[in-house]
Protein backbone atom coordinates (compact mmCIF):
# COMPACT_ATOMS: atom_id res chain seq x y z
CA UNK A 1 0.00 0.00 0.00
CA UNK A 2 1.51 3.08 -0.77
CA UNK A 3 2.00 5.96 1.91
CA UNK A 4 -0.52 9.02 2.37
CA UNK A 5 1.00 11.92 1.28
CA UNK A 6 1.88 14.38 4.09
CA UNK A 7 -0.73 16.73 4.48
CA UNK A 8 1.12 18.76 6.61
CA UNK A 9 1.75 22.45 4.77
CA UNK A 10 5.56 22.60 3.64
CA UNK A 11 7.70 25.97 5.08
CA UNK A 12 7.12 27.40 1.80
CA UNK A 13 3.33 27.01 2.21
CA UNK A 14 3.42 28.61 5.98
CA UNK A 15 5.50 31.01 4.65
CA UNK A 16 3.23 32.50 2.08
CA UNK A 17 0.25 32.47 4.52
CA UNK A 18 2.40 34.51 6.85
CA UNK A 19 3.15 32.01 9.89
CA UNK A 20 5.80 34.15 11.48
CA UNK A 21 7.59 30.97 13.58
CA UNK A 22 7.91 29.41 9.66
CA UNK A 23 9.36 32.65 8.03
CA UNK A 24 11.77 32.76 11.10
CA UNK A 25 12.43 29.14 10.50
CA UNK A 26 13.01 29.19 6.71
CA UNK A 27 15.10 32.65 6.91
CA UNK A 28 17.76 30.26 9.31
CA UNK A 29 17.79 27.45 6.68
CA UNK A 30 18.47 29.93 3.93
CA UNK A 31 21.23 31.43 6.21
CA UNK A 32 22.61 28.05 7.19
CA UNK A 33 22.81 27.17 3.34
CA UNK A 34 20.91 23.84 4.32
CA UNK A 35 19.83 21.74 1.09
CA UNK A 36 16.16 21.68 1.68
CA UNK A 37 16.30 25.59 1.78
CA UNK A 38 17.06 25.55 -1.89
CA UNK A 39 13.66 23.61 -2.90
CA UNK A 40 11.20 25.40 -0.31
CA UNK A 41 12.78 29.16 -1.89
CA UNK A 42 12.01 27.46 -5.11
CA UNK A 43 8.55 27.03 -4.31
CA UNK A 44 7.70 30.17 -3.28
CA UNK A 45 9.72 32.02 -5.95
CA UNK A 46 6.48 33.00 -8.16
CA UNK A 47 5.16 34.57 -4.74
CA UNK A 48 8.21 36.79 -4.73
CA UNK A 49 8.61 40.19 -6.76
CA UNK A 50 6.07 42.33 -5.02
CA UNK A 51 7.41 43.54 -2.06
CA UNK A 52 9.16 47.71 -2.14
CA UNK A 53 12.98 46.55 -1.27
CA UNK A 54 14.71 49.30 0.13
CA UNK A 55 17.99 49.80 1.24
CA UNK A 56 19.26 51.83 3.87
CA UNK A 57 23.16 52.55 3.90
CA UNK A 58 25.49 55.04 5.13
CA UNK A 59 29.10 55.24 7.92
CA UNK A 60 29.07 54.20 10.84
CA UNK A 61 27.13 56.26 13.39
CA UNK A 62 25.50 58.52 10.44
CA UNK A 63 21.44 57.01 12.56
CA UNK A 64 20.78 54.02 10.20
CA UNK A 65 18.95 52.20 12.73
CA UNK A 66 17.17 55.54 14.13
CA UNK A 67 15.99 56.06 10.64
CA UNK A 68 14.68 52.40 9.90
CA UNK A 69 12.66 52.52 13.06
CA UNK A 70 10.81 55.60 12.08
CA UNK A 71 10.85 55.32 8.56
CA UNK A 72 8.81 51.66 9.72
CA UNK A 73 6.92 53.23 11.94
CA UNK A 74 5.80 55.75 9.89
CA UNK A 75 4.92 53.52 6.79
CA UNK A 76 3.05 51.79 9.63
CA UNK A 77 0.92 54.91 10.08
CA UNK A 78 0.07 54.65 6.14
CA UNK A 79 -0.95 50.85 5.95
CA UNK A 80 2.21 49.08 5.25
CA UNK A 81 3.44 46.19 6.61
CA UNK A 82 7.08 46.62 6.89
CA UNK A 83 9.73 44.13 7.70
CA UNK A 84 13.77 44.61 8.51
CA UNK A 85 16.62 42.86 7.69
CA UNK A 86 19.66 44.63 9.70
CA UNK A 87 23.04 43.47 9.13
CA UNK A 88 26.09 43.95 11.25
CA UNK A 89 29.53 42.58 10.64
CA UNK A 90 30.93 39.25 11.82
CA UNK A 91 34.66 39.50 13.75
CA UNK A 92 37.04 38.43 10.82
CA UNK A 93 38.34 36.72 13.86
CA UNK A 94 36.74 35.58 16.27
CA UNK A 95 33.46 35.01 13.31
CA UNK A 96 31.32 36.06 15.61
CA UNK A 97 29.22 39.31 15.74
CA UNK A 98 27.12 41.59 18.37
CA UNK A 99 24.12 42.50 16.27
CA UNK A 100 22.69 45.02 17.89
CA UNK A 101 20.49 46.94 15.94
CA UNK A 102 16.93 46.25 17.46
CA UNK A 103 18.26 48.07 20.38
CA UNK A 104 16.92 51.29 18.53
CA UNK A 105 13.49 49.70 16.82
CA UNK A 106 11.67 49.43 20.49
CA UNK A 107 8.71 51.71 19.04
CA UNK A 108 8.09 48.72 16.32
CA UNK A 109 7.98 45.83 19.81
CA UNK A 110 4.41 44.36 19.65
CA UNK A 111 3.26 45.68 16.31
CA UNK A 112 2.14 42.44 14.36
CA UNK A 113 2.80 43.64 10.98
CA UNK A 114 6.05 44.36 11.55
CA UNK A 115 9.13 41.80 11.31
CA UNK A 116 12.87 42.03 12.31
CA UNK A 117 15.71 39.85 11.81
CA UNK A 118 19.45 40.27 12.21
CA UNK A 119 21.98 39.37 10.40
CA UNK A 120 25.75 38.95 10.79
CA UNK A 121 27.73 39.94 7.63
CA UNK A 122 29.67 36.19 7.93
CA UNK A 123 32.33 37.64 5.94
CA UNK A 124 31.07 38.77 3.12
CA UNK A 125 32.44 42.55 2.46
CA UNK A 126 30.07 44.25 -0.09
CA UNK A 127 27.66 45.51 2.82
CA UNK A 128 25.35 42.31 2.84
CA UNK A 129 25.87 39.20 4.02
CA UNK A 130 25.80 36.26 1.11
CA UNK A 131 22.38 35.09 1.94
CA UNK A 132 20.65 38.27 2.30
CA UNK A 133 18.72 37.47 -1.26
CA UNK A 134 17.14 34.55 -0.44
CA UNK A 135 16.31 36.29 3.01
CA UNK A 136 14.85 38.27 1.24
CA UNK A 137 12.78 36.38 -0.96
CA UNK A 138 11.39 34.91 2.37
CA UNK A 139 9.84 37.95 3.24
CA UNK A 140 8.41 39.16 -0.09
CA UNK A 141 6.51 35.51 -0.34
CA UNK A 142 5.27 36.01 3.02
CA UNK A 143 3.63 38.84 1.79
CA UNK A 144 5.60 42.17 3.11
CA UNK A 145 4.64 45.40 1.35
CA UNK A 146 8.22 47.21 2.59
CA UNK A 147 11.08 45.37 3.47
CA UNK A 148 13.67 47.33 4.82
CA UNK A 149 17.55 46.79 4.60
CA UNK A 150 19.65 48.43 7.00
CA UNK A 151 23.52 47.61 6.00
CA UNK A 152 26.64 46.92 7.47
CA UNK A 153 27.54 50.34 7.12
CA UNK A 154 31.12 50.24 6.14
CA UNK A 155 30.08 52.96 4.10
CA UNK A 156 32.47 53.07 0.90
CA UNK A 157 32.13 49.30 -0.07
CA UNK A 158 28.17 48.82 0.71
CA UNK A 159 27.48 48.43 -3.41
CA UNK A 160 25.35 45.31 -2.70
CA UNK A 161 22.79 47.59 -1.59
CA UNK A 162 22.68 48.82 -4.71
CA UNK A 163 21.74 45.90 -6.63
CA UNK A 164 19.93 43.83 -3.82
CA UNK A 165 17.11 47.13 -3.04
CA UNK A 166 14.97 49.03 -5.81
CA UNK A 167 15.28 52.25 -3.73
CA UNK A 168 18.35 53.14 -1.77
CA UNK A 169 18.54 55.61 0.51
CA UNK A 170 22.38 56.95 1.24
CA UNK A 171 22.36 58.74 5.11
CA UNK A 172 25.13 61.08 6.12
CA UNK A 173 25.57 63.06 9.30
CA UNK A 174 27.88 66.06 9.72
CA UNK A 175 30.64 66.20 11.96
CA UNK A 176 31.53 63.08 11.48
CA UNK A 177 34.79 64.40 10.27
CA UNK A 178 35.08 64.75 6.01
CA UNK A 179 32.73 66.88 5.12
CA UNK A 180 30.85 64.39 2.90
CA UNK A 181 31.61 60.91 3.69
CA UNK A 182 29.40 59.33 1.00
CA UNK A 183 31.34 61.17 -1.83
CA UNK A 184 33.97 58.84 -1.55
CA UNK A 185 33.63 56.88 -4.46
CA UNK A 186 30.61 54.69 -5.35
CA UNK A 187 28.24 55.61 -2.50
CA UNK A 188 26.61 58.92 -3.73
CA UNK A 189 26.23 57.08 -7.05
CA UNK A 190 24.64 54.44 -5.70
CA UNK A 191 21.64 56.84 -3.92
CA UNK A 192 18.12 57.02 -5.00
CA UNK A 193 17.33 59.34 -1.86
CA UNK A 194 19.65 61.30 0.15
CA UNK A 195 19.52 62.09 3.67
CA UNK A 196 21.12 64.24 5.79
CA UNK A 197 20.58 62.99 9.58
CA UNK A 198 21.25 64.95 13.15
CA UNK A 199 19.86 67.90 10.92
CA UNK A 200 20.09 69.59 14.41
CA UNK A 201 23.76 69.66 14.27
CA UNK A 202 25.81 73.03 13.76
CA UNK A 203 27.37 71.93 11.05
CA UNK A 204 24.53 69.81 9.44
CA UNK A 205 23.65 73.10 6.58
CA UNK A 206 26.94 72.51 5.36
CA UNK A 207 26.97 69.04 4.59
CA UNK A 208 23.17 69.61 3.16
CA UNK A 209 25.08 72.18 1.18
CA UNK A 210 27.71 70.18 -0.01
CA UNK A 211 25.62 67.41 -1.12
CA UNK A 212 23.05 69.88 -2.88
CA UNK A 213 26.64 71.29 -4.88
CA UNK A 214 27.33 67.26 -6.09
CA UNK A 215 23.69 66.73 -7.06
CA UNK A 216 24.19 70.76 -8.93
CA UNK A 217 26.91 70.03 -11.35
CA UNK A 218 25.55 66.42 -12.50
CA UNK A 219 27.08 63.16 -13.07
CA UNK A 220 30.29 62.14 -13.59
CA UNK A 221 29.71 59.54 -16.14
CA UNK A 222 29.10 60.79 -19.71
CA UNK A 223 26.94 57.85 -20.68
CA UNK A 224 23.75 56.79 -19.15
CA UNK A 225 21.06 54.24 -19.66
CA UNK A 226 17.49 55.70 -20.45
CA UNK A 227 15.29 52.73 -21.07
CA UNK A 228 17.69 50.14 -21.29
CA UNK A 229 19.73 52.42 -24.48
CA UNK A 230 22.93 53.96 -23.66
CA UNK A 231 22.25 57.68 -24.13
CA UNK A 232 25.09 60.65 -23.83
CA UNK A 233 23.85 62.67 -20.20
CA UNK A 234 23.97 66.54 -20.91
CA UNK A 235 26.09 68.77 -18.93
CA UNK A 236 25.08 70.76 -15.86
CA UNK A 237 21.97 68.35 -15.86
CA UNK A 238 20.65 67.73 -12.18
CA UNK A 239 22.45 64.51 -10.79
CA UNK A 240 20.46 61.72 -11.53
CA UNK A 241 21.52 58.37 -10.58
CA UNK A 242 23.61 56.58 -13.38
CA UNK A 243 20.82 54.12 -14.49
CA UNK A 244 17.40 56.26 -13.89
CA UNK A 245 18.04 59.58 -15.62
CA UNK A 246 14.52 60.49 -14.84
CA UNK A 247 14.54 60.64 -11.19
CA UNK A 248 15.87 63.30 -9.24
CA UNK A 249 18.02 62.61 -6.50
CA UNK A 250 17.03 64.90 -3.50
CA UNK A 251 18.45 65.83 0.08
CA UNK A 252 16.35 64.96 2.98
CA UNK A 253 17.07 66.36 6.26
CA UNK A 254 16.04 64.40 9.22
CA UNK A 255 16.93 64.30 13.08
CA UNK A 256 15.25 60.76 13.57
CA UNK A 257 15.76 60.67 17.58
CA UNK A 258 13.08 63.27 17.52
CA UNK A 259 10.73 61.97 14.63
CA UNK A 260 11.27 64.55 12.23
CA UNK A 261 11.61 64.76 8.58
CA UNK A 262 10.66 61.29 8.20
CA UNK A 263 7.63 61.78 6.64
CA UNK A 264 9.02 63.92 3.36
CA UNK A 265 11.63 60.67 3.20
CA UNK A 266 9.01 58.15 3.08
CA UNK A 267 6.73 60.48 0.53
CA UNK A 268 10.19 60.40 -1.93
CA UNK A 269 10.31 56.55 -1.41
CA UNK A 270 6.66 56.28 -2.79
CA UNK A 271 7.35 58.48 -5.62
CA UNK A 272 10.07 56.43 -6.03
CA UNK A 273 8.12 53.19 -6.56
CA UNK A 274 5.90 55.13 -8.65
CA UNK A 275 8.45 55.94 -10.61
CA UNK A 276 10.04 52.59 -11.01
CA UNK A 277 6.63 50.92 -11.70
CA UNK A 278 6.20 53.48 -14.35
CA UNK A 279 9.06 54.13 -16.23
CA UNK A 280 9.87 50.40 -16.54
CA UNK A 281 12.76 50.70 -14.17
CA UNK A 282 11.61 47.92 -11.91
CA UNK A 283 11.89 45.65 -14.22
CA UNK A 284 15.65 46.79 -14.97
CA UNK A 285 16.50 46.54 -11.24
CA UNK A 286 14.80 43.13 -11.36
CA UNK A 287 16.90 42.22 -14.22
CA UNK A 288 19.80 43.20 -12.38
CA UNK A 289 19.01 41.57 -9.04
CA UNK A 290 18.66 38.76 -10.91
CA UNK A 291 21.89 38.62 -12.91
CA UNK A 292 23.96 39.07 -9.41
CA UNK A 293 22.00 36.65 -7.68
CA UNK A 294 22.56 33.82 -10.57
CA UNK A 295 26.57 35.11 -10.74
CA UNK A 296 27.02 34.54 -7.15
CA UNK A 297 24.89 30.92 -6.82
CA UNK A 298 27.23 30.12 -9.79
CA UNK A 299 30.50 31.18 -8.47
CA UNK A 300 29.15 29.17 -4.50
CA UNK A 301 28.77 26.06 -6.79
CA UNK A 302 31.80 26.12 -8.70
CA UNK A 303 33.82 26.93 -5.44
CA UNK A 304 31.87 23.74 -4.22
CA UNK A 305 32.66 21.76 -7.17
CA UNK A 306 36.36 22.86 -6.62
CA UNK A 307 36.74 21.40 -3.13
CA UNK A 308 34.52 18.41 -4.23
CA UNK A 309 37.22 17.63 -6.96
CA UNK A 310 40.46 18.69 -5.44
CA UNK A 311 42.01 16.93 -2.55
CA UNK A 312 42.55 19.46 0.35
CA UNK A 313 46.26 17.63 0.59
CA UNK A 314 46.52 18.46 -3.09
CA UNK A 315 45.59 21.97 -2.89
CA UNK A 316 48.35 22.92 -0.02
CA UNK A 317 50.72 21.12 -2.05
CA UNK A 318 50.07 23.95 -4.49
CA UNK A 319 49.77 27.01 -1.89
CA UNK A 320 53.32 25.62 -0.54
CA UNK A 321 55.12 25.45 -4.04
CA UNK A 322 53.46 29.27 -4.52
CA UNK A 323 54.72 30.51 -0.86
CA UNK A 324 58.12 28.94 -1.94
CA UNK A 325 58.78 30.30 -5.82
CA UNK A 326 58.32 26.89 -7.09
CA UNK A 327 54.63 27.97 -8.91
CA UNK A 328 53.70 31.04 -9.57
CA UNK A 329 49.99 31.94 -8.39
CA UNK A 330 48.61 31.91 -11.93
CA UNK A 331 50.07 28.17 -12.43
CA UNK A 332 48.40 26.56 -9.83
CA UNK A 333 45.06 28.65 -10.03
CA UNK A 334 44.73 27.09 -13.74
CA UNK A 335 46.24 23.96 -12.16
CA UNK A 336 42.72 23.71 -9.66
CA UNK A 337 40.50 24.91 -12.69
CA UNK A 338 41.53 22.35 -15.07
CA UNK A 339 40.36 19.68 -12.31
CA UNK A 340 36.70 21.17 -12.51
CA UNK A 341 36.58 20.39 -15.89
CA UNK A 342 37.57 16.51 -15.28
CA UNK B 1 32.93 23.71 6.55
CA UNK B 2 32.10 26.46 9.02
CA UNK B 3 30.87 25.02 11.92
CA UNK B 4 27.57 25.69 12.90
CA UNK B 5 26.85 29.42 14.31
CA UNK B 6 25.34 29.60 17.36
CA UNK B 7 22.76 32.37 17.28
CA UNK B 8 21.80 33.61 20.98
CA UNK B 9 19.31 36.31 22.52
CA UNK B 10 20.85 38.33 25.29
CA UNK B 11 17.88 39.99 26.74
CA UNK B 12 17.33 42.61 29.77
CA UNK B 13 13.85 42.29 30.86
CA UNK B 14 12.61 44.00 33.47
CA UNK B 15 13.63 47.43 35.01
CA UNK B 16 17.31 47.24 35.46
CA UNK B 17 19.22 50.52 35.50
CA UNK B 18 22.48 49.27 33.59
CA UNK B 19 23.93 46.49 31.46
CA UNK B 20 27.23 46.39 31.77
CA UNK B 21 27.18 42.87 32.92
CA UNK B 22 24.87 41.82 30.20
CA UNK B 23 26.84 43.75 27.58
CA UNK B 24 30.13 42.01 28.92
CA UNK B 25 28.81 38.64 28.07
CA UNK B 26 27.47 39.55 24.45
CA UNK B 27 30.80 40.50 23.66
CA UNK B 28 32.58 37.61 25.54
CA UNK B 29 29.97 35.36 23.41
CA UNK B 30 30.54 37.34 20.18
CA UNK B 31 34.60 36.51 21.03
CA UNK B 32 33.52 32.97 21.49
CA UNK B 33 31.94 33.12 17.67
CA UNK B 34 28.53 32.92 18.39
CA UNK B 35 25.92 35.60 16.85
CA UNK B 36 24.56 37.64 19.97
CA UNK B 37 21.36 39.80 19.32
CA UNK B 38 21.57 42.11 22.05
CA UNK B 39 17.99 43.37 23.03
CA UNK B 40 19.17 46.71 25.09
CA UNK B 41 17.41 47.85 28.67
CA UNK B 42 13.96 47.45 30.13
CA UNK B 43 12.34 44.59 27.71
CA UNK B 44 9.17 42.96 28.64
CA UNK B 45 8.54 39.29 28.38
CA UNK B 46 6.30 40.17 25.47
CA UNK B 47 8.81 41.60 23.38
CA UNK B 48 12.17 38.97 24.66
CA UNK B 49 9.58 36.26 23.21
CA UNK B 50 8.85 38.70 19.69
CA UNK B 51 12.68 38.74 19.78
CA UNK B 52 13.59 35.30 20.11
CA UNK B 53 10.99 34.22 17.65
CA UNK B 54 11.69 36.41 14.90
CA UNK B 55 15.63 36.18 15.09
CA UNK B 56 15.04 32.01 15.40
CA UNK B 57 17.48 31.56 18.29
CA UNK B 58 19.27 28.76 19.29
CA UNK B 59 19.71 29.83 23.19
CA UNK B 60 17.99 33.05 25.16
CA UNK B 61 20.27 34.86 27.96
CA UNK B 62 18.14 36.39 30.18
CA UNK B 63 20.40 38.91 32.84
CA UNK B 64 18.24 40.26 35.54
CA UNK B 65 19.50 42.55 38.64
CA UNK B 66 16.66 43.51 40.19
CA UNK B 67 15.36 40.41 42.37
CA UNK B 68 12.56 40.27 39.83
CA UNK B 69 13.33 36.65 38.04
CA UNK B 70 10.48 35.25 40.24
CA UNK B 71 8.15 37.15 38.29
CA UNK B 72 9.58 37.83 35.04
CA UNK B 73 11.46 34.09 34.23
CA UNK B 74 7.54 31.57 34.55
CA UNK B 75 6.56 34.65 32.80
CA UNK B 76 8.78 34.49 29.67
CA UNK B 77 8.69 30.70 29.49
CA UNK B 78 4.62 30.80 29.67
CA UNK B 79 4.93 32.98 26.33
CA UNK B 80 7.65 30.93 24.97
CA UNK B 81 5.98 27.65 25.09
CA UNK B 82 2.48 29.62 23.98
CA UNK B 83 4.91 30.68 20.62
CA UNK B 84 6.07 27.14 20.46
CA UNK B 85 9.99 27.90 21.07
CA UNK B 86 9.94 24.99 23.70
CA UNK B 87 13.00 23.83 22.45
CA UNK B 88 14.89 27.06 23.15
CA UNK B 89 16.62 26.42 25.94
CA UNK B 90 16.92 29.80 28.62
CA UNK B 91 20.14 30.23 30.67
CA UNK B 92 19.68 33.23 33.73
CA UNK B 93 22.48 35.73 34.48
CA UNK B 94 22.67 38.29 37.21
CA UNK B 95 21.62 38.63 40.84
CA UNK B 96 19.97 35.44 41.80
CA UNK B 97 19.93 33.88 45.25
CA UNK B 98 20.72 30.05 45.76
CA UNK B 99 17.09 29.62 47.59
CA UNK B 100 15.74 30.40 43.64
CA UNK B 101 18.01 28.83 41.43
CA UNK B 102 16.83 25.13 42.18
CA UNK B 103 12.76 26.19 41.55
CA UNK B 104 14.02 28.06 38.46
CA UNK B 105 15.69 25.20 37.23
CA UNK B 106 12.87 23.14 37.97
CA UNK B 107 10.69 25.41 35.56
CA UNK B 108 13.08 24.35 32.82
CA UNK B 109 15.67 26.82 33.21
CA UNK B 110 19.14 25.56 31.39
CA UNK B 111 21.52 27.45 33.49
CA UNK B 112 21.91 30.13 36.15
CA UNK B 113 25.37 31.93 35.95
CA UNK B 114 25.95 34.58 39.18
CA UNK B 115 28.16 37.71 39.34
CA UNK B 116 32.02 36.56 38.33
CA UNK B 117 30.90 33.05 36.23
CA UNK B 118 34.06 32.76 33.97
CA UNK B 119 32.83 33.61 30.26
CA UNK B 120 34.60 30.78 28.93
CA UNK B 121 32.56 28.63 30.94
CA UNK B 122 29.60 30.58 30.10
CA UNK B 123 30.26 30.05 26.14
CA UNK B 124 30.76 26.35 27.26
CA UNK B 125 27.78 25.67 28.47
CA UNK B 126 25.96 26.94 26.28
CA UNK B 127 27.47 25.48 23.32
CA UNK B 128 27.14 22.10 24.95
CA UNK B 129 23.73 22.78 25.15
CA UNK B 130 23.04 24.12 22.09
CA UNK B 131 25.38 21.67 19.91
CA UNK B 132 25.28 18.72 21.87
CA UNK B 133 21.58 18.53 21.09
CA UNK B 134 22.13 18.89 17.37
CA UNK B 135 23.23 15.35 17.05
Amino acid sequence: MTPLPSTAPTLAEQVCQGNVRAIARLISQVEREEPSAQAEIAALYPHTGRAHIIGVTGAPGTGKSSLVNELAKELRRRGKTVAIVAVDPSSPFTGGALLGDRVRMRDLAGDKGIFIRSMASRGRLGGLARSTAGVIKVLDAAAYHTILIETVGAGQAEVDIASAAHSTIVIEAPGLGDEVQSIKAGILEIADILVVNKADHPNSQRTVKSLEMMLHFGSTRQMVRHHGEMMLADDGHALTNATNPDWEVKVYETVATASQGIDKVVDALEAHLVYLQTSGEWHEREKVRGRQEVEQLLQALVLRQLQATVSPVEREQLIAAVAEREMDPYAAANHLFTHLNH
Amino acid sequence: MDERKIRILIAKPGLDGHDRGAKVIARALRDAGMEVIYTGLRQTPEMVVEAALHEDVDAIGLSILSGAHNALVPRIMELMAEADLNDVPVFLGGIVPEDDIVALKAKGVAGIFGPGTSTDIIAEKIRERVLGERV
